[in-house]
């Protein structure tokens, strides 16, 4: 419930407002293709240089990663000085997938298909993961108006050109099948009487291809994934993270030095492929963003694979979803899914006006609200920051009473437990980081320049270019994750694992000590510490 | 001075500010979450909590992350409980309710003491969507547990031991996979890929310079 008064002055207005705006719906300009760079410019996280620095040791020496990712690349790894015994590995498969989100089941699925013994361990439990979360649809160009070709061109612009051509050749052609795969397994997608899917448009597509599942798409799909992960009896090593990858003494990636979340206990897991899915980096909170991701978030697969020696591609680009929670301050940085703009609810600022088009992409609306909330200042005070409106009453006014709860439901949920009832009042929105762009470089088979080292899912980098389009994240989970599953159980028939070893993580800290970088963190992060710790210690 | 309350984690007390949701108020307790907390946003059900107010008798439950701490609240945390998750395969499954009775034959015990319904974190009717699962009623049962997050509060109450969450999870699959209506321009666009209609299109967009790229992603007509 909104209670302080400036938060209640500008609510009139955008109440006001309301019959004016929705009549003018679908006559909102769109930015032309110079002021939507300018915008990005001045506005957009990504280009404040004071938040990134360059890379001192390691394959992308010299490029420009965050302050805080760079912190943990450059840190030391948690088994120096630790003498492990390599020759009894506790575990001996031929895949390896390190990550229980959408990409790493469907890597499971696709290796244990092609007759591989495949095994999952993940930090937390199968399915805690930005899959998990996903609210708002999976693209796909399967309508008669729509083809690959056209969702490609889609996918190149939202990426500013940046994208790898090969990659998101893929990722189209083979995303009618993603669904299909999906549908087969069970996932149950909206569908119109006749078996029509319900689609709809995302910020940055030029048709409507965005799939849903309600506003539960991602849950509705991990959920569908794992339950087949466990019927095919797939081992799941949960509350157990991938520390260090290790190599054989050819240097190919042939297995991990796993850590028990809940012991500390070491132990090694043989492989002769290695699949990492291990996913985003939302909980590194970079430049002090509040995050729409899951507690695990913190870019271990990038630390491991960069520590082997796989090149970064793109790690500079993260994406802020503009339409995060900035009120009540217990949902601070949730996600709103862009479902609700889809649906027709504008962005708003305090004088009640609609300032930009609700579909832009997503880089754009992120830096639309913070120019509102900066040079402008139209941004309405929520007593934790500035924030836009996201008018959702709209959304019932075009597509009738009962969308919001047909469509929504989640995002319905998530207010009313605070008394905001979204049928009826808008909400308060500030950008929240939501997706880390760039990652691990591939080709198309999935494997980095490392050997028998394959990635999928958010760890990726280079199939979204410098920006993501809405829904191509859930895609490329499906995509890449079925791609590395069947590659990685190919490469593991042709491979013979040698003598394994942990000569590059030595290698890596002496690179740190020649570097004369001195830090004492140790890497991958694996959790974010948000403990309020008392101390009576003088410091 | 932000207002404070009195909380009681697995019994012990400690004071936190009255904003702050049930794992947020662990957290500045001091506790350091390993199990217990997976998304934080509602929708993993890692952090199914159960609750009871001082001189209350009835008990709650709620996810920690989606509920604010109140005064007197005596709290503990089920970050695991142990489900039953009967191995089947999605491909030959009968789609009556025989399959419910081969692999899940502990519903037809239900008592209907609605102790299900009554701990649902999500506020869903969960003895309903048994029920429906009971008379093979799929698409109903799919439905009505839609919004579960599968946190399994649910069958930690349950006298008649039965694992809701999974008995709806096969009757969604089945009727996603098998009751919903096939979709017929799903599986045209998936042959036409197969046999190639795009493949040319393809090849030369790929092969234009960033500038022609540019010219279609500004000029490309966008539907209404």
């Amino acid at each position: 419930m909104y209670t302080n008064p400036e938060i209640l002055k500008s609510l009139k207005k955008v109440e006001e407002t309301r019959a004016q705006r929705f009549a003018n719906k679908d006559n909102i300009r769109r930015m032309t293709g110079e002021e939507k760079e300018e915008i990005l410019k001045a506005y957009h996280p990504d280009y404040r240089e004071d938040a990134f620095t360059t890379l001192k040791i390691g394959v992308n020496k010299g490029q420009k990663v965050p302050v805080e990712l760079a912190a943990y690349l450059e840190a030391h790894s948690r088994i120096k000085d630790k003498v492990l015994d390599l020759s009894n590995p506790d575990y001996d498969v031929d895949v390896l997938v390190i990550g229980g989100g959408g990409a790493g089941a469907s890597a499971a699925i696709e290796a244990h298909e092609a007759g591989a013994n495949v095994m999952v361990v993940t930090k937390l439990r199968i399915g805690d993961a930005n899959s998990m979360m996903a609210e708002g649809g999976i693209q796909a160009a399967d309508k008669p108006n729509d083809s690959p070709a056209i969702h490609y061109i889609d996918v190149m612009g939202g990426g500013h050109f940046a994208n790898r051509p090969e990659l998101v050749y893929k990722l189209v052609t083979e995303a009618p099948d993603a669904i299909a795969w999906l549908s087969n397994l069970g996932v149950e997608f909206d569908k119109d009487e006749q078996g029509n899917m319900i689609t709809t448009h995302g910020g940055g597509t030029s048709r409507k291809r965005m799939h849903a599942a309600k506003d539960y798409s991602g849950a509705e799909i991990m959920r569908t994934l794992r339950d087949e992960v466990f019927n095919r009896g797939i081992p799941v090593v949960d509350f157990t993270a991938a520390i260090e990858l290790i190599k054989d003494d050819e240097g190919k990636v042939a297995g991990a030095v796993l850590m028990n979340m809940e012991t500390e206990d070491l132990l090694i897991a043989r492989a002769k492929t290695v699949v990492i899915a291990t996913g985003g980096a939302g909980r590194m909170h970079y430049q002090n963003f509040p995050t729409s991701n899951h507690y695990g978030a913190t870019a271990d697969g990038l630390v491991l694979g960069y520590r082997a020696g796989a090149k970064l591609l793109y790690p500079d680009t993260l994406q802020y979803h503009p339409t995060g929670a900035a009120f009540p301050e217990q949902i601070l940085g949730a996600l709103v899914t862009e479902k609700v703009r889809s649906l027709g609810a504008q962005l708003v600022n305090c004088d009640g006006e609609a300032y930009i088009h609700p579909l832009e992409t997503r880089d754009v609306n992120a830096s639309g609200i913070i120019r509102e909330c900066s040079t402008r200042d139209k941004g309405v005070d929520t007593g934790n920051g500035k924030a836009v409106w996201l008018d959702t009453p709209l959304i019932e006014m075009i597509g009738g009473e009962g969308t919001i709860m047909k469509r929504i439901p989640a995002m319905y949920r998530m207010f009313a437990k605070y008394d905001i009832d979204i049928r009826k009042v808008p909400i308060l929105v500030y950008p929240t980081l939501h997706y880390q762009n760039g990652g691990l470089e591939i080709t198309p088979d999935g494997q980095t320049g490392v050997k028998n080292l394959f990635v999928a899912g958010e760890a990726v980098g280079g199939i979204h270019g410098r920006n993501r389009l809405m829904g191509n994240s859930l895609l490329d989970i499906i995509v890449f994750g079925r791609n590395a599953g069947k590659e990685s159980a190919k490469a593991a028939k042709n491979t013979t694992v040698g003598k394994l070893t942990l000569s590059h993580v030595d290698a890596f800290e002496k690179e740190i000590e020649s570097a004369g970088i001195t830090t004492e963190l140790v890497s991958p992060k694996l959790l974010p510490d948000y403990t309020r710790h008392r101390s009576i210690e003088i410091k | 001075m932000e207002n404070t309350v009195r909380i009681f984690l697995f019994g012990k007390k400690y004071e936190v500010p009255d904003n702050l949701t049930i794992m947020c108020a662990m957290e500045y307790a001091g506790y350091k979450l390993v199990r217990g907390c997976g998304c934080r946003n509602g929708f993993c059900g890692a952090c199914a909590t159960i609750y009871r107010i001082k001189g209350d008798k009835e008990l709650h439950a709620c996810l920690a992350c989606q509920t604010k701490v109140e005064d007197n609240m005596y709290i503990a945390t089920l970050p695991f409980f142990p489900l039953v998750k009967q191995v089947y395969d999605i491909e030959k499954v009968p789609l009556n309710e025989q399959v419910m009775m081969q692999l899940y034959p502990e519903i037809y015990a239900c008592i209907g003491c609605n102790a299900c319904t009554k701990a649902c974190t999500q506020g869903l009717n969960v003895m309903q969507y048994i029920a429906y699962a009971q008379r093979g009623d799929f698409e109903k049962c799919a439905e009505e547990s839609f919004d579960c997050v599968m946190c399994g509060v649910c069958s930690s109450r349950c006298p008649a031991g039965i694992s809701h969450p999974q008995v709806a999870m096969l009757a969604r699959r089945i009727n996603g996979k098998y009751l919903a209506p096939a979709c017929e321009h799903l599986k045209d666009r998936v042959q036409e890929i197969k046999d190639g209609t795009f493949e040319d299109l393809m090849q030369k967009l790929m092969g234009k310079p960033v500038a022609e790229l540019k010219e279609l992603y500004n000029n490309r007509e966008i539907e209404k």
